[in-house]
């Protein structure tokens, strides 16, 4: 029954791909843009096609003077710290709420509504975070905002609320304890539920720059985003500490293959994140 | 999730409990209530104990006196209100959420329909996982991307205009064409993105309904438009209201990795968030930052209410809470 004419077929074709190169040339552009030299860059501007083709935009990138090895290593911790300790505790949240056993779990359901639809802001949050010390280390970047998100801890309750009553309480008459129950019974069920909020967590972790901006001035602590955020000022000290080695710094090529490594490990688990988020995104907002 | 939240909380024990009542259930099920402890304690850090500090807004604030400053009243909020900001950054604030909204809600449907329409798998598959790259990519790699585009005398529009014989716009200094811009960027970053969740909305319709039409005689356009459509709108439509609450606050991220800290296009990119900012830590006001964060607070809270009781209302399964 699904029968329709070529030429309307074409012309949707036509449109998709029209849109997705739409979505994907200015990416493009970059990543050949960090291969440039220098002067292609300053002759021919940003082309999807340089006419000079160099490499020495990444090896400036892990010379030693370069601090983005530094920033890379500051952000990975940052991200596997924070995504675990945030899954932990969305997970267990998003248990306890989704027991039908647990008395108070309308109340605590208000309790974290009402931060979701108030907030007092930027101040009070940055006042709060010196008060507990989050400045200029790394657990500034990794507690602040992004360590509890009460929207996927809802994400795990509605999952949750999908599992039969009956494995709990065939647990319990087991002898297993709660605690035992939601690790051993219910854990490896929520597998699908947790790879969607340990990939919603880590992008927020590897995309962050706002924490920086706010609560980090060393440079010693500053992550991969923030780094390429002021990357103006690591251009110029590399350059300072080079002079003499190479007459023209590469700057635009630096900045672009520096934007390009940033996004390396996104491109990496690239496939798992779109089956993963789809899925998530889709629980989450239809069904929500 | 509607009704745990806000709708059942009236009627249900939890709210019969007395104190006697709610010690004697936490001891009962201590151990699941050790399990939510340390999301408790967080949302308490940064939900709760931040409140007090709003009192700033009505302060001269000092570092040293902290929250004990000088109490001034409605100062702050005068001289907010007083200055043109107030008026720019809500414009800004309101015109372009409201644009980025409508924008991209329109545009998504509208792919999420051809998509739909695609029989060739692959090329199906390839290109959402194209268009879905971008919402993976941080506004800060964004921002240089862009500056690749659009750079006086390197970026790549700008050659595409010289080769076409006009003359190099200077982008980054002419605020009239910014809200094109971000609008742009945005439809960039999230129509594959929103798409998909359409797209999946779409396919989730009961498939006898299209061989139902097609016996009757409806052609594919008639049935997009009368069975498809107004199956999607509903669920679009409500995910949307959804983003129509958070209409008073930007999206910090976004703004402050694009535009940083260029004046020249401040009148028409410079939003309650990025401005929060300034005052804060590059003028050094926090009571200020403070009282037009209050105000922001206030106006989002009452419009993030409003369109989730609408939402509750009109389609409670959707309602974020």
């Amino acid at each position: 029954m699904r029968r329709r004419t070529t030429v309307s077929q074409a012309v949707i074709a036509a449109v998709v791909f029209a849109l997705a190169v739409f979505c994907l040339a200015p990416m493009l552009m970059v990543l050949m843009t960090s291969f440039a030299t220098e002067r292609a860059i300053t002759i021919n501007g940003y082309t999807l096609w340089p006419s000079e083709w160099s490499g020495e935009a990444y090896r400036r990138m892990f010379n030693s003077v370069s601090r983005v090895p530094k920033a890379y290593w500051v952000t990975i911790r940052a991200t596997l710290a924070g995504t675990f300790i945030a899954v932990v505790i969305s997970y267990c949240a998003g248990y306890t709420l989704a027991c039908p056993q647990c008395g108070l779990r309308n109340g605590l359901a208000l309790y974290f509504y009402i931060t979701m639809i108030f907030s007092a802001g930027l101040v009070p949050w940055y006042m709060v975070n010196r008060a507990l010390g989050l400045t200029d280390n790394i657990w500034a970047l990794i507690v602040p905002s992004l360590m509890f998100s009460p929207f996927n801890m809802y994400l795990v309750r509605n999952f949750l609320r999908g599992v039969p009553d009956s494995l709990r309480e065939s647990g319990l008459i087991d002898g297993a304890g709660e605690t035992r129950i939601a690790f051993m019974i219910y854990l490896p069920l929520a597998a699908p539920v947790l790879a969607t909020i340990t990939l919603f967590y880590a992008i927020a972790y590897w995309n962050n720059y706002f924490n920086a901006v706010m609560l980090v001035n060393n440079a010693d602590y500053y992550p991969l985003q923030m780094l390429l955020f002021n990357i103006q000022s690591e251009l110029s000290m590399i350059s300072n500490m080079m002079t003499g080695v190479s007459l023209t710094p590469p700057k635009e090529s630096f900045k672009m293959a520096t934007s390009i490594i940033t996004i390396g490990p996104i491109i990496l688990v690239y496939p798992f994140l779109q089956r993963y988020f789809i899925k998530g995104m889709v629980v989450g907002a239809v069904k929500g | 999730m509607a009704e745990a939240a806000v709708g059942a909380v009236g009627k249900q024990r939890a709210h019969r409990l007395g104190p006697r009542g709610v010690i004697r259930e936490l001891a009962r099920n201590r151990a699941l209530y050790l399990l939510v402890l340390p999301a408790v304690l967080y949302t308490f850090v940064y939900g709760y104990i931040t409140l007090p500090y709003m009192a700033i807004a009505f302060e001269k604030f000092n570092f040293r006196t902290g929250i004990l400053s000088q109490w001034v009243g409605l100062k702050n909020f005068q001289y907010f209100f007083k200055s043109t900001w107030a008026a720019t950054v809500t414009r800004n604030t309101l015109i372009l959420n409201f644009l980025f909204i409508v924008i991209v809600y329109v545009s998504s449907i509208v792919l999420a329909l051809l998509l739909n329409e695609v029989r060739a798998k692959r090329f199906l598959k390839v290109s959402q996982t194209v268009m879905l790259f971008p919402y993976f990519i941080s506004w800060v790699v964004v921002s240089y991307m862009l500056q690749g585009l659009l750079n006086t005398s390197t970026g790549l529009l700008n050659r595409i205009i010289a080769g076409l014989g006009g003359e190099a716009v200077s982008f980054y200094s002419t605020p009239g064409y910014w809200y094109v811009i971000l609008i742009l960027l945005r439809v960039w970053k999230y129509i594959g993105w929103t798409s998909v969740i359409y797209l999946s909305v779409i396919t989730g319709i009961d498939g006898s309904l299209f061989e139902a039409a097609y016996i009757d005689g409806a052609g594919r356009l008639q049935s997009v438009l009368y069975i498809t459509l107004p199956l999607l709108l509903p669920t679009a439509s409500i995910l949307t209201l959804m983003e129509v609450g958070r209409i008073f606050y930007g999206d910090f991220s976004m703004f402050y990795a694009i535009i940083r800290d260029n004046g020249s296009l401040m009148p028409v990119a410079e939003v309650i968030d990025t401005y929060v900012y300034r005052t804060f830590k590059l003028t050094g006001n926090p009571s200020l930052s403070m009282a037009v964060g209050m105000y922001q607070s206030l106006v989002g809270f009452a419009l993030v209410f409003g369109s989730n009781a609408l939402v509750n209302k009109l389609y409670p399964e959707g309602a974020l809470f």
